[in-house]
């Protein structure tokens, strides 16, 4: 088995193990404010990173490209409450454009 | 319960079903082209089953990470899951096998559904509806969305690497109403992209996560409980 579907079947092993404990630990113990405060921030980070690697760098490189661009129309598109696929799509249009054109 | 609130659960449970399900249009793409198989993008899909997780693992995989990173990632980013296992289950009441059931379908959409219903019964209703109404549309639509991203060729030409970014700021926005939310964003960012040309691919994201690990456990306690409502 490739190291891919290893990860594959461990990250959704993890994944469900943590959505089952939420089920089974006692209410107070996750209810605890700083529980629950550390938590909605690290899902806050992660995303975030997430939009700054996949938009800024290449290859391990910081790069500018035409996806800083797509993230600009597609935060004015989220600013404007547009559906979540229409945002995406719109990035995408607006990157496949911008290489087209030049 | 009142027939009217008994319907209103059930029409957002479809509605929140059939907007989730499309962006799995979006995951199916571009997963294939971040380098899975059609099989691996179904398998995150079926099993791991929280969208951004699911994003998160392709994204770490197909920045050149490693399995172990963008494993660790999507199961950090799922932690909130846990949270809301244990709003849920008080008024969901199952043991056993409807327990492991329940436990799989519980993520941001089964959670925000149930959580908006006026009794424990019209709660349990939308948690079920919402929970399995995304996970057979999110599945499908997973499906062909992998099948067109495999048709496409060069994700680069249809601006999909743009995509990925876009994806992840659409799951970010909602979150960030708190200026407490808006720092730790930005310092993630900064943290990620500086790390980036100095750490091997899926570092830079799991060290970022050690910035609100840092803000959220030293906030005073005093602070905390405004926090919490707008985080």
């Amino acid at each position: 088995m490739s190291a891919t579907w290893w990860a594959v079947l461990g990250g959704a092993a993890a994944c469900y193990l943590t959505k089952l404990a939420g089920h089974r630990v006692p209410a107070h113990w996750l209810a605890q404010p700083r529980v629950a405060r550390v938590s909605a921030l690290v899902t806050v980070a992660l995303l975030a990173a997430l939009v700054g690697v996949q938009t800024f760098t290449s290859g391990g490189a910081l790069v500018l490209d035409a996806r800083v661009v797509a993230l600009a129309v597609a935060a004015v598109a989220l600013a404007l409450r547009a559906p979540f696929i229409v945002v995406v799509i719109l990035a995408a249009a607006v990157a496949a454009l911008l290489r087209a054109v030049g | 319960m009142p027939d009217l609130d008994r319907r209103r659960a059930l029409r957002q449970a479809a509605s929140v079903s059939v907007a989730t399900g499309l962006y799995g249009i979006s995951f199916g793409a571009l997963a294939v082209t971040a380098g899975l198989s059609t099989l691996q993008a179904q398998a995150l899909s079926v099993l791991m089953f929280t969208g951004g997780s699911q994003f998160a693992f392709i994204g770490i995989v197909g920045a050149g990470g490693g399995g172990l990173a963008a494993a660790a990632t999507a199961t950090l980013l799922g932690a909130r899951n846990a949270l809301y296992g244990a709003v849920v289950s008080p008024f969901l009441q199952v043991r056993g096998l409807r327990r492991l059931a329940a436990a799989h379908v519980t993520i941001d959409e089964s959670t925000a559904v149930s959580t908006a219903q006026r009794d424990p019964q019209t709660a349990r209703l939308g948690f079920w509806w919402a929970g399995l109404g995304v996970f057979v549309l999110w599945n499908a639509c997973t499906l062909v969305g992998s099948v067109v991203g495999d048709a496409l060729g060069d994700p680069r030409r249809w601006g999909l690497d743009a995509a990925a970014g876009a994806a992840f700021l659409g799951l970010l926005w909602p979150r960030l109403a708190a200026r407490r939310a808006q720092v730790v964003a930005a310092g993630a960012v900064v943290v990620a992209l500086a790390l980036t040309p100095v750490t091997p691919a899926g570092v830079p994201v799991l060290a970022a996560a050690v910035v609100a690990v840092v803000v959220g456990w030293r906030i005073p306690a005093a602070a905390s409980r405004a926090t919490v409502e707008d985080t």
